[in-house]
């Protein structure tokens, strides 16, 4: 490291065969460009975030790059409290809570069922058991739009039902409702990729455990709920990790079955606010939004990035 | 396993009640697995099944189920790229080629290239490597947000180049509408490329020093080194990467919509975009159906040999 203040002989250094400063001009090139690109990849949250501190009076008037002269806390209230989505000014926090209230369930039901469907597919394998694999697999991989439109009819058939229900029996059951109809799509979509996950993962799995505890007489679901799941910590990490920030961040399911009105998601209600053309756009406020909308995934990865990593990785490479 | 629990009752017939519980323990696992398989099929392939009836209908604001044949079809591809603007299919397969190319070129090209970096013994490799990868957890939405902001002549890079000082700095590709779709690669490639660079860097920590310290024996200069057996070997990464791309590429929707909101008169339109319009805006339900379609069989022909090729070499 000392040897960076004389970088500036080149005739020297090439003269002497591997010299140091050769090396260490190597060095510098190599770490300018990856402090290069950090900054790239850096910049736009680094705007996002400066501009959600700065007044209008001030984004108007400075630079996008400077810090907050003085930072104020307002446009993060106004956006959660106040500001409009569509016609109504009740800032982003209800749609936040929407978002939520489709996540839990969601990743829950979709992992718990990854997690049967791959332990069957690998300690119970029967004949045919790789096909339906595959078709369950290919499922992940498909343009949603093909799906897209039965889904909507069918979605609206229950609604109907939902409605007659109501007005017969007194409840409609969760039919119609768009939280409820929200959680099936990503239950139904989601399911391919938590079972690859627990398949890959399982396969792995000494197959001597299950047969010793056979032989013990255990049952398939006691093997499943001692053996198994004791054992599958990192993988259901991975996978609640995986579906959490798939599902949070979806915008075209979300956007064709609960777009408008009171049950819109997160990204709809921020896709909302920023296109809302009546009076002056606050881009404090849009960015402070954006910040809401994008930290409870930010902050998985921040806690949990080396298995959000594996969880990406883990549907690219195979196990 | 089923064989034996039939030939047990065969055998004994008195014993038939134990022999229904081993039978249920049997198809248990079947049992299991079936909602789901069964979810699959039908939300699947059925309703896929189902888009390609209605595109082969004329069904406009809603379905209708008596085929009328692949006008959809001539339609989407009946219209031309002689009209000015060109119709919204020709603008959105154009833009699929421009930008599936140049997103997956550039992710695959500069994945790699920091991955290399990455790979020199860096220190500082455990704060760097998430700040490439972070932008993956990011919903489409935000970054779309974000891109747009940076992007806008009025208030982004262009100002603040202008208040710098470099007054003839001129960038407004995201309102013009022959270089907004490079807008949407520049916000794809941010997202994306920082994940492709650790498929690789996985790809060549894997790689057995062995190899590497023979051919700098035999001489072989780093550029070489790297060009001639390190890329090479890399190649299984090279198509898992192509796919994750490809795949992404093609499923492009939110950010389109959250970056450039269409473009000026849909010029920043994938066919993603074009089947969401014209199916739930446009009431053209059987075109948008036909996008669809062509958009599935574009993902097919890509991922269906992979998938047979992964799920074979595996046979058990």
């Amino acid at each position: 490291m000392s040897a960076v203040a004389t970088p500036a002989r080149p005739t020297a250094s090439r003269q002497a065969s591997g010299g140091m400063s050769t090396k260490t001009l190597n060095r510098i090139v190599i770490y300018g460009l990856l402090t290069l690109f950090a900054l790239f990849y850096l910049m736009p949250l680094f705007v996002m975030l400066v501009t959600s501190f700065k007044t209008m009076d001030e984004i108007q008037n400075g630079n996008m790059l400077s810090l907050p002269k003085a930072p104020t806390f307002d446009p993060w209230l106004k956006a959660w409290g106040e500001t409009c989505v569509g016609l109504t000014c009740a800032g982003i926090k209800g749609y936040f809570w929407n978002s939520i209230k489709m996540v839990v369930p969601a990743v829950l039901i979709s992992t718990m069922l990854g997690a049967l469907n791959g332990y069957v597919l690998t300690k119970w394998r029967f004949r045919g058991a790789t096909l339906v694999f595959g078709l369950m697999l290919f499922a992940c991989f498909i343009p949603f739009q093909s799906v897209l439109l039965p889904m909507a009819t069918i979605l609206g058939s229950l609604g109907r039902f939902g409605v007659s229900l109501q007005n017969s029996v007194g409840t409609s059951f969760g039919l119609g409702n768009s939280t409820v109809n929200l959680v099936f799509v990503h239950v139904v979509y989601g399911i391919g990729f938590t079972t690859l996950f627990f398949r890959n993962y399982y396969e792995a799995f000494p197959n001597e455990l299950i047969k010793a505890a056979q032989v013990d007489g255990a049952s398939f679901f006691q093997i499943f709920r001692r053996i198994m799941l004791p054992n599958s910590m990192p993988i259901f990490v991975v996978t609640v990790i995986y579906q959490f920030t798939n599902i949070w961040n979806d915008f075209l399911f979300a956007s064709a079955y609960a777009g408008t009105g009171d049950s819109m998601p997160m990204t709809v209600a921020l896709n909302n606010v920023v296109n809302t053309s009546t009076g002056v756009v606050e881009y404090n406020v849009n960015m402070a939004a954006a910040m809401i909308a994008a930290l409870p995934t930010l902050i998985v990865y921040v806690v949990a990035g080396r298995y959000f990593v594996r969880g990406l990785m883990a549907g690219a490479v195979k196990g | 396993m089923s064989s034996v629990a039939t030939t047990q009752i065969k055998l004994t017939p008195e014993r038939s009640r134990p022999s229904v519980r081993s039978r249920l323990q049997d198809a248990l696992p079947k049992i299991v697995l079936a909602p789901s398989f069964a979810i699959t099929i039908v939300f699947v392939y059925g309703f896929i099944l189902w888009t390609i009836y209605l595109s082969f209908t004329n069904s406009k604001t809603f379905p209708s189920y008596v085929i009328t044949g692949s006008r959809a079809y001539q339609r989407l591809w009946g219209w031309t790229f002689d009209t000015d603007p060109p119709s919204s299919w020709y603008t959105s397969i154009t833009n699929m080629g421009i930008f599936g190319f140049l997103y997956i070129a550039i992710c695959l090209a500069l994945g790699l290239f920091l991955a290399i970096l990455l790979d020199q013994k860096i220190r500082g490799e455990g704060v760097l490597r998430p700040i490439y990868l972070y932008p993956m957890a990011l919903s489409f939405i935000v970054t779309g947000v974000a891109w747009k902001w940076f992007l806008d002549p009025g208030l982004g890079l262009e100002q603040t180049l202008h208040q710098w000082g470099w007054t003839s700095f001129h960038f407004d590709w995201i309102k013009n509408k022959d270089f907004v779709i490079y807008t949407v690669v520049i916000a794809g490639v941010w997202q994306a490329s920082g994940f492709i660079m650790a498929m690789f860097l996985a790809g060549l920590r894997g790689i057995d020093g062995e190899i590497m310290k023979a051919a700098q024996i035999d001489g072989a200069t780093t550029f070489q080194l790297y060009r001639r057996i390190v890329i090479p070997l890399l190649r299984p990464i090279f198509l898992s990467a192509f796919i994750v791309l490809a795949h992404l590429a093609i499923k492009s929707y939110d950010l389109v919509v959250a970056l450039t909101s269409g473009g000026p008169g849909g010029s920043a339109w994938l066919p993603s975009n074009f089947m969401y319009e014209y199916t739930f805006k446009r009431n053209e339900m059987a075109v948008g159906s036909a996008s669809a379609v062509i958009m599935l069989m574009t993902i097919v022909a890509i991922i269906v040999p992979y998938l047979y090729s992964e799920l074979r070499e595996k046979p058990r």
